[in-house]
């Protein structure tokens, strides 16, 4: 049999080799931003507004471009960038398909952050104030994993305590919608939950950029370590990682991607779970491989998902984190179709 | 590489899983540990390989510690096999060997011929390289284990510490195992292997360490650990002992005698219990 014949058998995801797989990637994310950019409510023509921005004109085009089109798209490729890598990251510390970014509790204390924002009514005192809420949320999120957990923590230590902050964070964010001083109160909180990209300016990106990028290097620096617990910890250990820093690093990096996520566009969620899962046999089965591929591939499907809101003819817009809920939940039912299929 | 331990005790939960426990492994020589399950054979190896610290007692690499190696050079001088045969991703054969060469390199370098040349020796030495595109899922319970044996040898550390090698092994396999650590050490190289066959152990280790319950029983040339007496206080069996080509082999027979009698008593007493009403 020649070598050609089996290469040309083989799967498609088993002939694409990583550069490859990332290259297409970036390219199609290339194609979805510039996708983004030219759907909208607004006529635009894209060609002529980016020749006036460039030329420093102060049109009507000029303006939609830089102050809608272009944070959404940024913040859309940011966002889905974060919670890819981190969904990625996540399956590999606790070795489960099924983990998500959520699970150290993090993205529950950024919403609760954001609501608290609402609930004293502090979101309109200044444009920031409301991601600066997401962000602080993380953060204290971070800081009671850590001293819940411990320095020494393990695995299963750091799920329960996520479990437990998840289940504090929901609780509270619960108590302020049965609180809330007014039913308007309660409906801008829940469509905040919904999560979306839209009305989103610049400021956000640069508040969010810096932490997301510290977190994307935090997490993309794991891949060998992750790598090497796909054979346990005993072993990964055997093989000089640091464990209880390898976990450490792991928290801190997804909390900074999930947590500046959540903090600008409120609650995003299967974009970390499906997409590692997508992905995964592409980079057959490596996780240090998957969290780079998982970042694209959370950026490609966040602007596909973003680009069908506006495309949609469907008014009042659909929230972002339903159109992702809508994809997602399928998916998990084709997944443990699967799994029930190959038991 | 030689490591050396004095004294150590390890206290699991409200268990003494080792207690005042002393053993030396050199280079060029097999030490098989013996004992019966719950004796503390994992726990001494995971102690040797720093993967969990001892509550009493030292353990010195070449005379020195642990910290004073540092956990990047320990990595590269002593490879692991864990006894779980871990791999929870379907990854292919051919990668999860190469994890194997980890320790020797730096973050995110890529493979060097010299490491190429490390997995393909120990894909042939465990006769594994037909395997080299196959998943973990798509491999047998035995098949898995040699894979993950590669693993370790790829390392082509100086010290080898395996957990049960060979446990789910078929005979020939077994012993091409055991015959591929026999070379090792015969290079130059250290393995100590944890075992429960004891033929194997008898013919293959140069030194056994036969332990129960947490101590150390008999240690030292095969013929003087594995004695009637250490045999059946340690596992609770009588052996039979023949000799093929020189080499001098034990198979576990039976209960010993003081165990087949509590077992008859046992089953005189079931006997002879009135039906229940």
């Amino acid at each position: 049999m020649m070598a050609g014949e089996i290469i040309t058998r083989l799967p498609l995801h088993e002939r694409v080799s990583y550069g490859v797989l990332v290259t297409y990637l970036a390219l199609l994310l290339a194609v979805l931003a510039a996708g983004s950019l030219s759907v909208g409510y607004a006529p635009l023509d894209l060609h002529q507004a980016a020749s006036d921005v460039l030329h420093g004109e102060s049109s009507l085009g000029a303006l939609v471009l830089v102050e809608l089109r272009i944070p959404r798209m940024v913040l859309g490729a940011l966002v889905g960038f974060s919670l890819g890598v981190a969904g990625a990251a996540m399956q590999g510390l606790l070795r489960n398909p099924l983990a998500e970014p959520g699970i150290t509790g993090v993205s529950g204390m950024a919403a609760l952050g954001a609501v608290i924002v609402f609930y004293f009514g502090f979101a309109e005192t200044a444009p920031l104030v409301l991601p600066l809420g997401g962000i602080a949320g993380a953060a204290v999120a971070t800081f009671m994993l850590y001293g819940i957990a411990g320095q020494g923590a393990g695995t299963m230590t750091l799920i329960l305590a996520g479990v437990a902050i998840n289940s504090f964070a929901g609780a509270l964010t619960s108590l302020a919608l049965n609180l809330a001083p007014n039913p308007y109160a309660v409906t801008e909180i829940v469509y905040w939950l919904l999560g979306s990209l839209a009305d989103r300016s610049l400021q956000y990106v640069y508040l969010v950029l810096p932490l997301m990028v510290i977190g994307w290097i935090m997490l993309i620096m794991t891949g060998p370590a992750l790598d090497s617990l796909t054979l346990g910890e005993d072993t990964a250990a055997s093989m000089g990682f640091n464990l209880p820093r390898l976990r450490m690093q792991l928290i801190a990096g997804t909390a900074l991607c999930v947590g500046s996520a959540v903090a600008v566009t409120g609650a995003i969620a299967f974009v970390g779970l499906v997409v590692p899962h997508l992905l995964r046999p592409w980079v057959r089965q490596q996780p240090g491989k998957l969290l780079l591929v998982s970042g694209l591939g959370g950026a490609v499907l966040t602007l596909m998902a973003d680009v069908a809101v506006r495309s949609l003819p469907i008014r009042p817009e659909l929230k972002l984190g339903v159109v992702m809920a809508i994809i997602g939940a399928p998916f998990l039912f084709s997944l443990i179709w699967r799994l029930r299929s190959e038991a | 590489m030689r490591i050396e331990a004095q004294g150590i005790s390890v206290r699991l939960g409200s268990v003494d899983a080792l207690q005042g426990v002393d053993f030396v492994a050199e280079a060029g020589e097999i030490v098989g540990l013996i004992g019966p399950n719950g004796s503390g054979k994992t726990t001494l190896l995971r102690t040797l390989a720093n993967l969990r610290p001892s509550d009493r007692g030292r353990v010195r690499y070449e005379g020195r510690s642990a910290a004073e190696v540092g956990a990047a050079e320990l990595s590269r001088q002593i490879a692991y096999l864990a006894q779980s045969g871990e791999a929870h991703w379907p990854m292919r054969v051919e990668a999860l060997v190469a994890l194997g060469r980890l320790p020797h390199r730096r973050r995110f370098q890529r493979s060097a011929a010299a490491d190429r040349a490390a997995i393909e020796r120990a894909m042939l030495a465990t006769d594994i390289v037909s395997l080299r595109e196959r998943t973990m899922t798509q491999i047998s319970g035995g098949e898995r284990m040699r894979v993950l044996l590669a693993r370790a040898l790829a390392v082509e550390a100086p010290m080898l510490l395996a957990d049960e090698p060979v446990a789910a092994l078929d005979p020939l396999h077994q012993l091409q195992v055991m015959d591929l650590l026999r070379k090792k050490a015969a290079a130059g190289g250290g393995v100590v292997v944890v075992l429960h066959d004891l033929a194997l152990a008898a013919r293959f280790c140069d030194r056994l360490v036969l332990l129960d319950g947490g101590r150390v029983l008999a240690a030292g040339d095969p013929a003087a650990v594995l004695t009637d007496d250490h045999l059946a206080t340690a596992f609770g069996v009588e052996v039979v002992r023949g000799e093929h080509q020189g080499a001098a082999f034990v198979v576990p027979w039976a209960p010993s005698e003081k165990l087949a009698g509590f077992a008859d008593e046992q089953a005189t007493n079931d006997n002879n219990k009135e039906p229940r009403p």
